[in-house]
């Protein structure tokens, strides 16, 4: 589990970046939900977290994809692959991050990049 | 309403009968499209696709598991519609019959007069023009480009990218300057001059030189700028032609009301080839970007289910982006009718910076450079407040 910030350091409505490989950003919900989801786009070089976070769905800053931040889903293009969602604890008023084994639908351009970088 | 007839196959005809089958539309859907693709989105084409960054598969604008229950009759162009009829006549003597009809039909680039057949003269609308120019590109040589609009400026700098010695001549004084004002098209542009790229403006083109290949541009003020390769970027012209004589009014594209309308019933326009009644300036207004061809589908298939009666809901600023030399540009709303411009945030000799046009000290637009997080929230602040 990754240590990610203090609930009250992150206000409702705000995003905070996980500078990890990939990137995960955190979000806290209006509703007081806390939820984490791959940061980049599923599209292009994105970051979600600069995106604008509207009930329970973040939209893409660049093209406007919509993601569902509960399932990762994606409502319509120019993204048309789910983010990766990842599980999120709050212990004493700490938010932790869960990463998921599974693997992340990054865009093709940095896909390429990841994959052209010697390991 | 039993059959629907969506006339264009690309990003504005796919986001029709998407928004078709959201409401609730169960009857016959035909797509009619003149390319032989599935749908497919364009701004890559001057961009990852031409760089080689991407691929074809990747431009598809429609998941592997969609299915709209539609017809789609590909590789076919319509040549007229016959209002009286219901029916939309196709190239090959083919009518489909409907009592809805979306027109989609998109723009097509303009051309330079007696250019065409002169081999290594682009232009850059479809795949296989995108396809016919990176095959160029990859010999390398020297570019011209004719017109310092977002796609001419997009191609240049991919071209740069690409180790090709690049010029872009513009007619007017200042490119962008029509979207962007005099002062932001200025700021903008410079992106060529920061990388080495050529940029003359304020003088037009004459003409082409070269016997079956280009070799040169010829310019009006006498100069002769050598050239392997050139691309036309001076726009795009409506494809409406085939509705002429139809009944459906035309002016610079279909002739809109600010839900879609044309003026026939259960004809609707939507995408780069409508041009809609925008209420915040009090004009019709052909918007040729991306957003409005993915959003204004869902307004226009309303109306077009309603028989007119839906409220159509306030339009959202028309937003748009450009990816050129890294750097990202975003814009939204109308910078026409701003009286002032300031900066705030960044620095425009940074290529980082976000601009706020006004007017009468309300903001109008707002254009930003690599800074997509404070862009966004302007956005929507734009779209919460319309002018
Ligand atoms: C190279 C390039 C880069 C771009 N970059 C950006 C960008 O960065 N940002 C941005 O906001 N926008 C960008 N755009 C604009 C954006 O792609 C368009 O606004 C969008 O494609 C409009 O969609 P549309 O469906 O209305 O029209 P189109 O995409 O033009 O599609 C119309 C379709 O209808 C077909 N058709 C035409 N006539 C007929 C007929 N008679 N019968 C049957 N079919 C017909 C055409 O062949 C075409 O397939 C770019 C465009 C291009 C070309
Ligand atoms: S980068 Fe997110 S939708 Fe394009």
């Amino acid at each position: 589990m990754i240590p990610v910030c203090l609930l009250v350091e992150l206000p409702r409505g705000e995003a905070y970046r996980l500078d990890i490989d990939p990137p995960v950003s955190v979000f806290h919900t209006d509703d007081g939900e806390v939820f984490a989801i791959d940061d980049t786009c599923t599209h292009q070089d994105a970051s979600l977290a600069d995106g604008w976070l509207e009930g329970c769905e973040v939209e893409c800053p660049l093209h406007a994809s919509k993601f569902d931040l509960r399932t990762g889903a994606v409502d319509a293009p120019p993204a048309k692959r789910p983010v990766r969602t990842h599980e999120v604890f709050v212990v004493d008023g700490m938010i932790y991050v869960q990463p998921s084994t599974e693997a992340p639908n990054l865009p093709p351009c940095i896909a390429a990049r990841l994959a052209g970088e010697p390991a | 309403m039993r059959a629907v007839a969506v006339v264009g196959a690309s990003l504005a005809g796919l986001s029709a009968a998407r928004s078709l089958r959201k409401q609730g539309y169960d009857g016959r859907l035909v797509v009619i499209g003149d390319e032989p693709h599935r749908p497919y989105d364009r701004p890559p084409l001057s961009k990852e696709f031409l760089a080689g960054e991407i691929g074809e598969a990747d431009l598809a604008l429609e998941p592997d598991d969609e299915d709209l229950q539609a017809e789609w009759l590909l590789g076919a162009r319509a040549t007229g519609l016959d209002s009286a009829h219901r029916a939309v006549r196709l190239a090959d003597g083919r009518e489909v019959r409907a009592d809805g009809i979306v027109i989609a039909t998109g723009a097509t680039a303009r051309r330079l007069p007696g250019t065409d057949g002169l081999a290594g003269v682009h232009t850059l609308r479809t795949l296989d023009d995108a396809r016919a120019l990176r095959d160029e590109l990859a010999l390398g040589g020297r570019l011209v480009v004719i017109g310092g609009g977002f796609i001419g400026a997009e191609v240049a700098s991919t071209a740069y990218a690409l180790g090709l010695d690049v010029t872009v001549v513009e007619a007017a004084p200042t490119p962008l300057a029509g979207p962007l004002g005099e002062t932001m098209g200025g700021v903008v542009s410079a992106l060529h001059a920061d990388h080495g790229v050529r940029l003359l403006c304020g003088v037009g083109v004459k003409g082409l030189s070269g016997e079956t290949r280009v070799d040169a541009v010829l310019l009006e003020d006498g100069r002769t700028v050598p050239a392997d390769i050139v691309v036309v970027g001076v726009g795009a012209h409506p494809c409406v032609e085939w509705l002429q004589g139809s009944g459906v009014v035309l002016d610079n594209g279909v002739k809109c009301g600010a839900d879609g309308r044309t003026s026939l019933a259960a004809v609707v326009a939507v995408g780069d080839c409508a041009s809609w009644y925008d209420p915040h300036v009090g004009v019709h207004r052909r918007v040729e970007h991306w957003t409005g061809a993915r959003e204004r589908p869902d307004a226009a298939v309303a109306t077009l289910l309603s028989g007119g009666a839906a409220e159509p809901g306030a339009p959202r600023p028309p937003y748009f982006w450009s990816d050129q030399y890294g750097v990202k540009i975003q814009f939204a709303g109308h910078a026409a009718g701003a009286d002032s411009v300031t900066v705030e945030q960044g620095a425009p000799g940074d290529r980082s910076f976000l601009a706020v046009y006004r007017r009468a000290g309300h903001p109008v637009a707002v254009l930003a450079m690599n800074q997509p997080r404070v862009f966004m929230r302007w956005r929507k602040q734009l779209a919460a407040t319309p002018s």
